[in-house]
């Protein structure tokens, strides 16, 4: 099924990250990774691992110390800022353990800022939301602000932003960090069904079971890969 | 599918729309916080607008009064003799004045040396301290007087015991109207009364006075008709040409001891007073801008520092840090004209009622409406420079970092 000739969507080629202090930290120690299109992967280790910061650069929201990161092919570190954004906008999608977000605007609002950076019209924007609110299941919640919605709710309003333009990956920080097991299970079936339905998503979770559930997982200890499931059963 | 380089057209954009939409965002969901940061813009810009609006109303107000009581207005009277003697100025005064050139009017009022009384009962000391004076025909035009009841002196009644009143005069001597033909008595003589004046502004002693001919105030009181007083009324724009001609006119051996005062001045002086309380209340305004723009950026500081989460999110969804910088100054400059538009708002009202409390004209300048609303744009702009900068600056890996 790995098609080599294929370019994978992401690539982390010996990937560093240290934090200056004394003495400096060390948060990736060399991370090698592909991650192919259609795959749902999930990422464990223990808390301090380097999950977040793994995660952070294969999204483009952060730069390695050393190593390379490639989405798509695009050597990110020879990028501007400016193009990074552009690149973070269209192609990846994020979804974090605290949702973020925007207090004071409707669910609707909240999922269209998916598109907003892309420059689509307002109305556009609102009518590709509404429909990507039907698919996670929150059409009856379209004009209720943040506040007013359960956690499990808010992480699918924050689901349904992600998904919004048609990333090529999704990457998930602990998504069910702060729900109770139930709503937990909710969101790791909509990540099974959205995979089912092409999406490639990335997960970090603490929860071992949750993370069996899945195709692939890597774990990371130290700042580096422990095990990965893809290379193991090769 | 890969293509290995970024197009342009998948660069990251923001509507113009949009940047307003998102500039706004913050404060709509911030009512109470919005309202209370943009008060401090407000007052300031307030004082702003109400010192320029009432300067420009009480402006308006002294040239209307101007417009009206004549700025072309000359009064002639006698100054200090050198020698001490009593200075007569010649009886012609007023026929010589009008001969120098571009004069509309000019007309002259001499003391009697008479009495008046409501009747022949009051005792001679209680006259109310009421001159009477011998008058021109023509005297109203040049002080710009006006009847408020009967008719002025006219040249068949300059014989007659006709008498007309100035305001005051009228009052002290209780005839409040002409309707029962009422009468004065001069010295020694019933006059009818047939006229009462309305106050008039530039000449406020002739309010104070009884005005006779002058053929029956020379016939029965002896008066010698040297005016004490004369009205100029020069062609508009003339009066300082005029001016300095009168003296050697009217008395050519001592031009020196005739003084000529221009009544419009004490009104137009009347701005003068009014220049320190502007600066007062124009500095007090400043201090409120300046004051309402460190309040402003201070406010969105602290927003920043809330929304690190929101930032985190937005750079996430593709937004570079030049749109991050662009929705804070936004947000700032538009909290600002917010106050801004609540300040010329409340600095027109306040015009309004000063105008109102003084009756005086209201005129607000287009421009200190249009300065209020720039200036507040402007602070807000400026004081939003440095939270947008810092909200800019923000690592995005930091931001979405739970805390
Ligand atoms: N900005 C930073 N400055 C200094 N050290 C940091 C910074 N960010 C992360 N670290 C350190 O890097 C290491 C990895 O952090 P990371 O957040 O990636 O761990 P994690 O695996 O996501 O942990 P958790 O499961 O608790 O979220 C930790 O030791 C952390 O203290
Ligand atoms: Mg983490």
């Amino acid at each position: 099924m790995n098609d080599s000739r294929v370019t994978p969507v992401l690539r982390l080629d010996g990937v560093e990250k240290s934090y200056p202090g004394s003495p400096p930290v060390h948060a990736l120690a060399g991370v090698d990774l592909e991650i192919r299109t259609g795959e749902l992967v999930a990422i464990v280790g223990p808390s301090g691992s380097g999950k977040s910061t793994m995660l952070n650069m294969m999204g483009a929201l952060d730069r390695p110390t050393a190593g390379s990161v490639w989405v798509e092919g695009r050597n990110l570190s020879t990028l501007s800022d400016r193009r990074v954004s552009s690149l973070r906008g269209r192609r990846i999608g994020f979804v974090f353990q605290q949702f973020h977000l925007i207090g004071g605007i409707s669910c609707v609002d909240n999922v269209a800022t998916g598109l907003l950076y892309q420059g689509v019209l307002g109305r556009g924007r609102k009518a590709a939301a509404i429909e990507m609110l039907e698919r996670v299941g929150l059409g009856h919640r379209l004009s209720n602000k943040p506040n007013q919605l359960s956690g499990g709710e808010r992480q699918r309003v924050a689901i349904a932003r992600a998904l919004l333009g048609d990333p090529a990956i999704v990457l998930a920080d602990e998504p069910t960090g702060n729900l109770d097991s139930r709503t937990s299970t909710e969101i790791i079936d909509l990540m099974h069904e959205l995979h089912e339905q092409g999406s490639t998503i990335v997960v970090i979770t603490h929860d071992r079971e949750l993370a069996a559930s899945m195709p692939r997982t890597v774990a990371l200890l130290d700042g580096r890969v422990e095990h990965d499931s893809a290379l193991a059963t090769r | 599918m890969t293509a290995t380089r970024i197009a342009r057209r998948e660069l990251s954009r923001l509507r113009p729309l949009d940047v307003l939409r998102v500039g706004s965002l913050g404060l709509r969901a911030r009512r109470v916080r919005t309202i209370l940061t943009a008060v401090g813009i407000a007052i300031g810009i307030s004082a702003m607008v109400a010192v320029l609006g009432i300067t420009a109303s009480e402006d308006a107000q002294v040239q209307a009064e101007l417009d009206a009581l004549g700025p072309n207005l000359l009064e002639v009277i006698e100054g200090d003799s050198i020698t001490g003697d009593d200075i007569l100025f010649p009886v012609e005064a007023a026929g010589m004045i009008e001969r120098i050139g571009p004069i509309r009017f000019a007309a002259q009022v001499a003391p009697v040396p008479a009495s008046v009384r409501r009747t022949e009962f009051i005792p001679t000391g209680q006259t109310g301290g009421i001159a009477v004076l011998a008058a021109d025909t023509d005297l109203l035009a040049p002080v710009g007087a006006t009847i408020s009841e009967g008719t002025f002196l006219n040249d068949s009644s300059t014989a007659l015991p006709h008498v007309v009143l100035g305001s005051v005069a009228a009052d002290r001597l209780g005839v409040r109207s002409l309707d029962n033909r009422p009468v004065v008595f001069l010295t020694d003589t019933y006059f009818d009364v047939v006229g009462i004046l309305d106050p008039i502004a530039l000449a406020p002693d002739l309010d104070r006075s009884a005005f006779i001919g002058a053929t029956i105030a020379a016939e029965l009181f002896d008066a010698d008709l040297s005016p004490t007083s004369i009205y100029v009324e020069a062609a508009d724009g003339r009066v300082d040409d005029i001016r300095p001609l009168i003296g050697p006119t009217i008395r050519p051996h001592a031009p020196d001891e005739v003084v000529v005062t221009r009544p419009s001045d004490a009104i137009e002086a009347r701005e003068v007073t009014s220049d320190s309380f502007r600066s007062l209340l124009l500095g007090l305004g400043a201090v409120a801008l300046l004051v309402g723009g460190v309040g402003i950026a201070n406010v969105m500081v602290i927003s920043v520092l809330e929304r690190q989460g929101e930032i985190g999110v937005r750079r996430a969804l593709g937004a570079t840090r030049r749109h991050i910088r662009l929705q804070f100054v936004v947000e700032a400059a538009l909290l600002s004209l917010l106050g801004g538009l609540a300040g010329v708002a409340l600095g027109a009202g306040i015009t309004v009622a000063y105008a109102n409390r003084e009756q005086s004209v209201v005129a607000i300048p287009i421009e200190a409406l249009a300065l209020g609303v720039g200036a507040a744009l402007g602070i807000g702009a400026l004081a939003g420079l440095y939270p947008a900068a810092r909200a800019a600056r923000l690592d995005p890996a930091e931001a979405v970092r739970p805390n």
